[in-house]
């Protein structure tokens, strides 16, 4: 299942403690992990929409918008 | 859908927290945050009181009234605020320390008498902020830096004590669960009388590197791993009780709670205000 909107994921570098939780845990595997441990978007059209990211973000530093 | 943003419940202006990497505070506040929004209630109709400890500084994010406490007296505090203006949502957000540990016999009373409070009860087996030392739920023969060939006493059982002392509502989830999390909030929060909802969270810093890893993925896969639901639980052997946790909700009733009460055997009646 695809999302049909486009969607936008921010990562706010100021917040993110690079755990890993985003990319180890998105069933959709939309972040790589660079090597610093920051994640990076790089298939954002892979992303369902469920919001597990942001919601599992301890840091609050995922924001997934949907821009219709 | 509502545009009523959890946002609005956050001080995202004091972030970046002071939570380690991978601990499971910053999820359960972010839970807390679009529970509030969701259940539509104003910032300024909630209170939450918080004592001391890691999550004990929740209370500096949240947007909504707040009384920050001494160690283990949140509950205390929590009922104070509530009987003074029943009007309020009052919610307690405290630690294994604050809540069973130092603050036990608040919490066995609260759960008791039925005061319509929430109490959301972090539980990452040990004292995170003052150095990782065992509290009163770290498990038996667990590591920690005050019992460090593994501890000698058993650990409480939250949930179990709060159904004995009479709470209406009782579960458990955890930050991997989260939109449980979120709903189990809600539903406490929503619940009349007595609610408690304990989140175990991963504590990469202490608990997670001396019993499981030190890194915020490993914590969150042994989440995974350990947490099953109440049925599946249920039909479990002993041993392997043992070496999982039940989440889901245990206790959902309907006693009336304090204030009700109180004012049935007095015949008064005081509805709060501002």
């Amino acid at each position: 299942m695809k999302a049909k909107e486009k969607i936008r994921i921010s990562i706010d570098e100021n917040l993110c403690k690079r755990c890993g939780i985003c990319s180890e845990f998105c069933s959709e595997k939309v972040f790589l992990e660079l090597d610093n441990g920051m994640p990076q978007v790089t298939v954002p059209e892979n992303c369902i929409v469920c919001h597990l990211c942001d919601w599992r973000c301890p840091d609050l530093a995922i924001t997934l918008e949907v821009i219709s | 859908m509502s545009t009523n943003s959890y946002k609005n419940y956050l001080k995202e202006e004091h972030f970046p927290h002071i939570w380690c990497p991978g601990c499971g505070d910053g999820i359960v506040l972010h839970a807390y945050a679009i529970a509030l929004a969701e259940l539509g209630l104003a910032p300024k109709e909630v209170v939450t009181v918080t004592g001391i400890g890691c999550w004990g500084k929740s209370d500096d994010y949240v947007a909504t009234h707040a009384l920050h406490g001494t160690h283990g007296r949140a509950l205390a505090y929590a009922t104070g605020v509530k009987l003074g203006n029943p009007v309020l949502t009052v919610i307690a957000l405290m630690g294994d320390g604050d809540a069973v540990t130092i603050g036990g016999n608040h919490f066995i009373h609260a759960a008791r008498r039925n005061i319509d409070l929430t109490a959301v009860v972090i539980n990452n087996f040990n004292y995170g902020m003052t150095g990782g030392q065992y509290s009163a739920t770290t498990p038996l023969k667990s590591k920690t830096t005050t019992s460090p060939l593994g501890n000698a006493e058993p650990g409480f059982d939250i949930c179990s004590l709060a159904e004995a002392a009479g709470a209406n509502f009782v579960a458990r989830t955890t930050p991997f669960h989260v939109v449980s999390l979120k709903n189990l909030l809600k539903e406490g929060i929503q619940k009349k009388g007595f609610s408690l909802i304990e989140v175990i969270t991963p504590c990469p810093t202490y608990f997670g590197r001396y019993n499981i890893n030190s890194s915020p993925v490993a914590n969150m896969h042994w989440l995974k791993d350990k947490a099953v639901s109440v049925s599946r639980y249920q039909h479990m052997t002993d041993e392997d009780k043992l070496q999982h946790f039940a989440i889901g909700t245990f206790v959902n009733k309907d006693r009336p709670d304090f204030y009700t009460m109180y004012q049935q055997i007095n015949d008064c009646k005081w509805e709060g205000g501002r």
